[in-house]
């Protein structure tokens, strides 16, 4: 079944989606499935388990489920100091 | 997490305390140079809400870790030259040793935990942005939630 998520990009993500949010229709269980399905977008060529993820603005795992109406935020790996 | 100047001298006031006998304090700057590339500038995005909410979660671990008597983390966003304060972490303690130890947690953890990227702008006026794959592999993997 279709779920409406809203995916939030940031860095090198946003460059390379061309935008920095939009609402998608993605038959997707986990938050690790929304990364794979909009890997032309956000065109990552980092192992999953490099970047992270938060649903709803809360820190979530790839195995995390997804539900309809939900905001999915893609973070690539971070580089803070 | 501010897109003002640090001013660490105004920071490092707030931690002072009559039971403080020791003082440790990190500032990582702007550096002109990396892997090979000379670096004109460098700029800081930063997802707020996660930061700060990270950021508070690691000054919690770290007063859990270490007997501390102030704890405090400043970043900054936004576009940076060479030479400015980009993170600030200072802690007030009895002792060195809790001083010293606490504030390479707290540095290290924000690092690779909280969602802050920069950009480096290169003299030759190409950009890129950093990632930190290696200091993620420093880092616990158990820890990277935020």
């Amino acid at each position: 079944m279709s779920k409406s998520i809203t995916v939030r990009y940031f860095a090198i993500f946003r460059e390379h989606a061309g935008r920095a949010e939009e609402t998608v229709l993605l038959d997707v269980e986990t938050a690790g499935d929304v990364f794979e399905q909009l890997k032309d977008r956000h065109k990552s060529s980092e192992p999953l388990g490099h970047c992270k993820v938060a649903i709803n603005d809360e820190m979530a795992h790839w195995n995390t489920a997804v539900n309809d109406g939900d905001t999915v935020l893609l973070f690539p790996p971070v580089a803070g100091g | 997490m501010t897109d003002k100047a640090i001013d660490p001298d105004a920071l490092r006031r707030k931690l002072f305390d009559a039971g403080a006998g020791a003082y440790a304090g990190f500032e990582g700057w702007i550096r002109n140079e990396n892997d090979g590339q000379s670096v004109k500038r460098l700029e800081y995005e930063s997802y707020e809400p996660l930061a700060i909410s990270g950021g508070e979660k690691v000054i919690a671990e770290a007063r859990a870790k270490f007997p501390l008597i102030h704890a405090h983390c400043v970043h900054r966003t936004g576009m940076l030259e060479i030479g400015e304060c980009a993170v600030w972490v200072g802690v007030s303690s009895a002792h060195r040793d809790e001083a010293f130890n606490a504030c390479r947690y707290i540095i290290d953890q924000v690092k690779v935990r909280l969602p802050i990227w920069k950009k480096e702008h290169y003299a030759d006026g190409n950009s890129g942005w950093v990632n930190c794959e290696r200091c993620a592999e420093r880092a616990h993997p158990s820890a990277v939630s935020l």
